[in-house]
């Protein structure tokens, strides 16, 4: 078990496990058809994301790098949310990006009760820790408590 | 953040709960990104990523329809990324049916809404909006509350225009608002590049290709260019502009590019040239073998990777009036050496509305009409992203579109020998 401290973006609580993306997760790619043709696992469409193509998102601890790609990005995180195919929370390595804060923010100001819990700055080091399947935990002051 | 006392009292609900929302909205994303302050969105005209009536972004439209009702709409005019339809577009009985009663069934509804936000006209969707026919380009050291990665990062870097890389519907609450949170791209600092690239090819590199392997090194830093200046020379002619325009669709949807610097070229690094280098600044060197090292790196997502191509599309981001013309005289000149009157593969070259207007004005609209290519202002990446279309073997020189969908990217000399010369994919 380790833990690691972020910077709170969207404060909340969230259990959930793992699914990592070593590279930067292009959110148009990735939620496009799950979101078109009623996924509800949001099953990732990105066939240039080796690390989460075909792998499930919703209810995960989406852990990654950024978001990369269309500036979609954050209408679609929106979306996600207000459809209930959100991941459980987003666990950001470096600084947020400007897509993916909008995704968050839209959706704290505009949807009633969205939960996803999103901290950034995580550092490198979460992401060499954290694999696909682990439990995470999420505190509202941006700790991040990784399990086996 | 300072906000001034009348933002204040726009965010205590002075001109509403809506519009309260809208502030707030702009205001909580500049605090993730430490903006000092909110600056006025200086630019005639605004530009919207979302030009589709999907079904499945019913959300986005109930927010629209809740901002409209308000009265929280915006004064700037402003033009939509390409429509996702186009019955002149190859397509099958089903894949019809499908598109127009199931994907998007919102269309009319959503063009409606768009109308009523303020769209510049009927026609104004195309992702290239800054084609001086579309009549949406920003002035040097305008402030924009765009959205569209290949459109933000040429306001950025070929206009010098200063914009974020918005997302869809942020776009809309900084036009509505009038103002956008100071930080990042429009600030002097964040315009700095933090990566040298060092152009080494032995000839002028493919646009799309350069543009893919500098995204997919620097992500969303700034680029400074050195080197390409030799081939694109140092004033932003019709050739040049629309070299960049393809080279930085490619550098924002394969990485997150929002602003690169051209030595030489760009009306940024003509001004202050290597002062626009962090120090500590990384080196990226990209000669031949690199170029191939990227390309082969690109996944092939078709069943068959011998399938003769169904569908070919070029322009995406949509074609100047310019490449226009040239990919008329490529397809003529391809046709004349294979000893064929039509192209082989059914080909779809896209532009936006206005060009395609005064294109049709042109003797070149009839020769381009004789080789078979159809002209279209489409969205190619709406057009592909459906389970009907994703498993037909389609053909590209987009490297947006490879990215996005099932597309195989091919350089554009290759498009040319394909779609002139038929036969199975190379």
């Amino acid at each position: 078990m380790k833990q690691f401290k972020g910077r709170a973006i969207a404060p909340g609580r969230a259990e959930a496990e793992a699914v990592v993306s070593r590279c930067g997760v292009n959110t148009l790619a990735s939620f496009q058809k799950a979101l078109q043709f009623g996924d509800k696992n949001a099953t990732c469409g990105d066939q240039n994301n080796p690390d989460l193509y075909g792998k499930a998102m919703a209810g995960k601890a989406l852990c990654l790098p950024q978001t990369i790609g269309s500036t979609t990005g954050g209408l679609v995180l929106y979306c996600a949310c207000s459809m209930n195919r959100q991941p459980a929370c987003l666990l950001f390595s470096e600084e947020i990006d400007s897509l993916a804060a909008a995704g968050s923010v839209l959706a704290a100001v505009w949807l009633d009760g969205a939960q996803m819990p999103v901290v950034d700055s995580l550092g490198s080091e979460f992401l060499d820790y954290v694999r696909d399947g682990m439990k995470i935990a999420v505190e509202p002051d941006g700790s991040v408590i990784v399990g086996e | 953040m300072y906000l001034t006392p009348e933002q204040e009292a726009v965010l205590a609900g002075k001109e509403g709960e809506t519009m309260a929302k809208v502030l707030k909205t702009l205001v909580m994303y500049g605090e993730i990104f430490g903006a000092d302050k909110m600056v006025p969105v200086t630019s005639k005209d605004n530009h919207l990523v979302t030009s589709f009536g999907l079904k499945a972004l019913q959300p986005v439209y109930e927010l629209m329809e809740q901002l409209i009702e308000a009265g929280a709409v915006s004064k700037q005019g402003f033009s939509a990324d390409p429509r996702p339809l186009d019955k002149n577009v190859p397509a099958s009985a089903l894949q019809k049916l499908v598109f127009n009663k199931f994907m998007y069934s919102r269309q009319d509804y959503y063009e409606k809404q768009l109308r009523e936000l303020g769209l510049m006209e009927p026609d104004a969707f195309s992702c290239a909006c800054y084609l001086d026919e579309m009549g949406n380009k920003p002035a040097y050291g305008e402030v924009l509350s765009w959205a569209e990665s290949s459109a933000v990062v040429y306001a950025n870097s070929v206009l010098g225009a200063r914009c974020n890389r918005n997302s869809g519907i942020m776009d809309l609450m900084g036009s509505i608002a009038g103002c956008v949170p100071n930080f990042g791209l429009l600030t002097d600092e964040g315009r700095r590049a933090s990566w040298v690239v060092r152009v080494e090819t032995s000839g002028m590199p493919e646009a799309q290709l350069l543009g893919s392997a500098i995204g997919m090194k620097v992500m969303e830093d700034v680029p400074y260019v050195v080197g390409l200046d030799k081939f694109l020379g140092s004033e932003l002619t019709d050739a040049a502009c629309a070299y960049l325009k393809d080279f930085g669709a490619a550098a924002a949807s394969n990485g997150a590019v929002g602003l690169y610097h051209i030595e030489n070229l760009t009306p940024e690094a003509k001004r202050y040239g290597r002062e626009l280098i962090r120090d500590g600044a990384r080196e990226y060197v990209i000669d031949d073998s690199e170029l191939r090292r990227v390309r082969l790196g690109y996944p092939l997502m078709w069943k068959k990777s011998d399938a003769k191509p169904k569908l070919c599309f070029i322009g995406c981001p949509h074609l100047s009036m310019a490449q226009l013309r040239e990919w008329t005289l490529r397809l003529e000149s391809g046709l004349r050496a294979a000893g064929r009157r039509k192209l082989a593969v059914p080909t779809v070259l896209t532009t936006a509305p206005a060009v395609k207007r005064e294109f049709e004005k042109t003797e070149w609209s009839a020769r381009l009409a004789r080789t078979g290519a159809i002209l279209s202002c489409i969205c190619p990446l709406m057009y592909m992203n459906n389970p009907l279309c994703a498993p037909m073997p389609v053909i590209t020189s987009s490297n947006k579109l490879r990215t996005y969908s099932t597309a195989r990217y091919y350089t554009e000399a290759e498009i040319a020998d394909i779609v002139t010369k038929g036969g199975g994919a190379r």
